[in-house]
């Protein structure tokens, strides 16, 4: 019989630090199969900032450095404005581009930097231990939002994929989910199109994954999987928010 | 038998996404603990398995590998 | 090539260009915008190269540490407030031993404080500024010429090292023009460091961090620096003195506060005080065997700021206790004039019973 999968090339052997069921991990996962069927191990970037990702350099087999929290697109710009031939993706939390990292990414897509950012919206921040996220739903309960989230104190969970496609500067923005085997084909093919868009130069990509945190939601692995169908995709529809290609993906 | 999956049981976390999605239900949690404390899956072969890549595709620890004939 | 006239902020930006830095990010901030400027106008054009007006602070010492990682030479340049924000990102270029160039045209403070001309950053330049314990190298010139010379020797010494480096300045030596003459000739292929990230192509891929989860390892890695940091302190030290041979009172001053000691002292020389100045040109490392050596010739010390008094505190380190230090200081973007500064320097000289 035949190998029909196997582990990626550009996955190293380590096995991830990240909790049971997260999405991290699905994602890594992904993205270096990605990485393969595109060839493009030997001249992509990855820039990981503090987050549970934060080592994410353990794993991804390419060149990859650590920026500090929020500042990943602002870092890319840098580096891919001196070496314009490299694929340059972050990859951030909902803490890192939503709250603190607003500014750089905002301005990042306005300028139509051509980056990918790939953005883990977990509605938590998990490192840290489960605090309330920019993300996090009204009345979700976390750390520091220990009654729910309130929106009279804390705000409204944040659409950064809606708020960026309005930026000009933005070529193509997805919302997709890895709960599932046909979610997870389906974000595997927005990131394929966000590094495709990135090569083709047509500006800032970026595509918001809702990913499981099983830890923090205080949910089974599978019970986390569920709840972001029958939940969070309410808050958080899914699909293609913009795209200046026009093309509908090939797969 | 289509199909059948090997499952790296140091790489394996016990998560039992695998067994939630396997359509034919070849995937059960077990008792037995890897080095880094988890309840690994086993595959539960009985030639019912397609082959199919949903568990692989699902796996996050990449712990699994498909083969098909 | 011949003398031009050109105001310091406008010198910083071709000595740059002509170094080889091929990016630029900042963001506006008096008084340094003319190099800001300069480089939207001369470097953005260049081939190969970038300038970004930033969307803040934070965001321009960001993309030089893209930059960086790619390898090239960038820089960055700002005013004190603005220079606060970049601390975080002068801390990451030190702990991944990245180099980078910053300039900080300094302000009156604390605050908003003023956009006059002020030295009150000396302790956040020489310190390290962020958190961490870390160092920079901090070059001090005191005249366009010099701030030209001196940013093709920063990015030098910050390649050679893989230190960020400070260009400390002021509002008052970015503003004045004075004729320059740019001696260095631009590198005819662009400079791209070794271990730079461009891609895994025909080697394993690299990893640039900070962060690990074994304390030891961060220790390790302070350890490292610190090495590299006292090679510096062995060979990087620079100054200037003027009339120290028979001086028997040493002002100690740098920068735009050591042009204007100057004149002070000329005039105190007419008038037949036996006046000398310790000008150190790196800051940190600061000239400190220099100061004891000086301290052989005489005990009398008057050293002059625009601040409230930072480098006295590495003056009296060095002589640890071996001569008397006196202070004279303006700050919060307060300019002293020379007769000022000979105003004390005579009344220094007489209550001490100098001859
Ligand atoms: C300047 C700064 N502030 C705070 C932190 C602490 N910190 C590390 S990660 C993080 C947020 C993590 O949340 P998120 O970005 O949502 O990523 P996740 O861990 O959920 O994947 C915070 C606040 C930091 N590293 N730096
Ligand atoms: S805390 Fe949440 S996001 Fe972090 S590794 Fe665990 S499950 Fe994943
Ligand atoms: S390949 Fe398909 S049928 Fe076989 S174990 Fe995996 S999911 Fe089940
Ligand atoms: S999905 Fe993977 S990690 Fe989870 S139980 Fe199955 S084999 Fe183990």
């Amino acid at each position: 019989m035949k190998k029909i999968y196997t582990r990626p090339k550009s996955l190293k052997r380590t096995p991830f630090h990240y909790c049971p069921g997260c999405g991290h991990s699905i994602t890594h996962k992904i993205m270096t199969e990605l990485i393969d069927e595109m060839n493009l191990q030997d001249k992509t970037i990855g820039i990981p900032p503090p987050g549970c990702s934060v080592f994410a350099y353990n794993y991804f087999d390419i060149d990859m450095a650590e920026s500090a929290h929020g500042r990943g697109a602002a870092v890319a710009t840098g580096l891919k404005r001196a070496y314009p031939e490299a694929i340059v993706f972050t990859y951030q939390g909902d803490g890192d581009l939503a709250a603190i990292g607003t500014a750089e990414t905002i301005h990042a897509s306005n300028r139509g930097e051509n980056i990918t950012a790939i953005f883990i919206n977990n509605a938590v921040y998990g490192m840290t231990g489960g605090q309330m996220a920019p993300t996090t739903l009204l009345s979700q309960k976390t750390t520091t939002t220990p009654y729910g989230r309130d929106d009279k104190i804390e705000g409204y969970p944040i659409k950064m994929s809606e708020i960026l496609a309005l930026v000009k500067g933005s070529a193509y923005i997805e919302r997709v989910a890895v709960n599932s085997p046909a979610n997870i084909i389906k974000a595997k093919k927005a990131i394929r199109k966000a590094f495709q868009v990135q090569i083709d130069c047509l500006g800032f990509s970026m595509v918001e994954i809702l990913s499981p945190c099983p830890t923090n939601w205080k949910m089974s692995p599978v019970e986390s999987w569920k709840w972001i169908d029958e939940v969070m995709v309410k808050e958080f529809p899914l699909g293609v928010i913009k795209d200046i290609t026009g093309k509908k993906d090939a797969g | 038998m289509k199909g059948y999956i090997e499952i790296d049981q140091v790489l394996c976390k016990g998560c039992e996404i695998c067994t939630f999605f396997c359509p034919k239900g070849m995937i059960n949690s077990s008792d037995k603990l890897n080095p880094s404390g988890y309840r690994v899956a086993v595959f539960n072969d009985n030639s019912e398995c397609t082959g199919c890549a949903i568990c692989a595709v699902v796996c996050p620890e990449v712990a699994i590998e498909v083969y098909r004939g | 090539m011949a003398k031009v006239l050109m105001n310091g902020n406008s010198a910083i930006g071709e000595a740059a260009i002509r170094a080889g830095c091929q990016c630029y990010f900042g963001y506006p901030i008096t008084p340094q915008n003319e190099l800001t400027e300069y480089m939207a106008t001369h470097l953005s054009r260049k081939k190969g190269c970038t300038f970004i007006q930033a969307e803040s602070e934070i965001s321009a010492i960001n993309m030089v540490y893209g930059a960086s990682l790619a390898g090239v030479r960038a820089m960055t340049s700002s005013s004190s407030p603005g220079i606060s924000l970049k601390q975080e990102g002068i801390s990451y270029l030190a702990a991944c031993e990245l180099p980078a160039v910053i300039v900080n045209m300094t302000r009156g403070g604390p605050g908003l404080g003023s956009i006059s001309a002020a030295q009150s950053d000396y302790f956040q330049a020489t310190r390290g500024g962020g958190h961490g314990d870390y160092r920079t190298i901090v070059l001090a010139p005191s005249s366009v010429q010099e701030l030209a010379d001196l940013t093709y020797k920063a990015f030098d010494l910050s390649d050679k090292y893989r230190v960020p480096l400070v260009i400390l300045g002021d509002g008052m030596l970015g503003q004045m023009i004075e004729p320059v003459e740019f001696s260095y000739e631009a590198p005819k292929e662009p400079i791209i460091r070794n271990n730079a990230l461009r891609g895994a192509k025909g080697r394993t891929s690299r990893i640039v961090k900070t962060f690990t989860s074994n304390p030891a390892t961060v220790e390790e890695i302070n350890w490292s620096l610190f090495r590299r940091y006292q090679l510096i302190k062995q060979e990087e030290v620079v100054w200037d003195t003027f009339m120290v041979e028979d001086a028997q009172l040493i002002v100690v001053a740098f920068g735009i506060a050591a042009r204007i000691a100057k004149g002070a002292i000329k005039s105190a020389r007419i008038e037949g005080m036996k006046v000398g100045m310790l000008r150190p040109i790196t800051l940190w490392p600061f000239p400190a065997e220099k100061v004891r050596e000086v301290a052989n010739r005489t005990n009398y010390f008057l050293v002059f700021e625009m601040n409230m008094g930072q480098m006295i505190e590495d003056v009296q380190l060095a002589l640890e206790g071996a001569g008397e230090v006196s202070f004279y200081g303006r700050t919060g973007g307060v300019i002293p004039t020379p007769n000022e500064v000979l105003r004390v320097i005579s009344r220094l000289y007489y209550q001490k019973g100098l001859k």
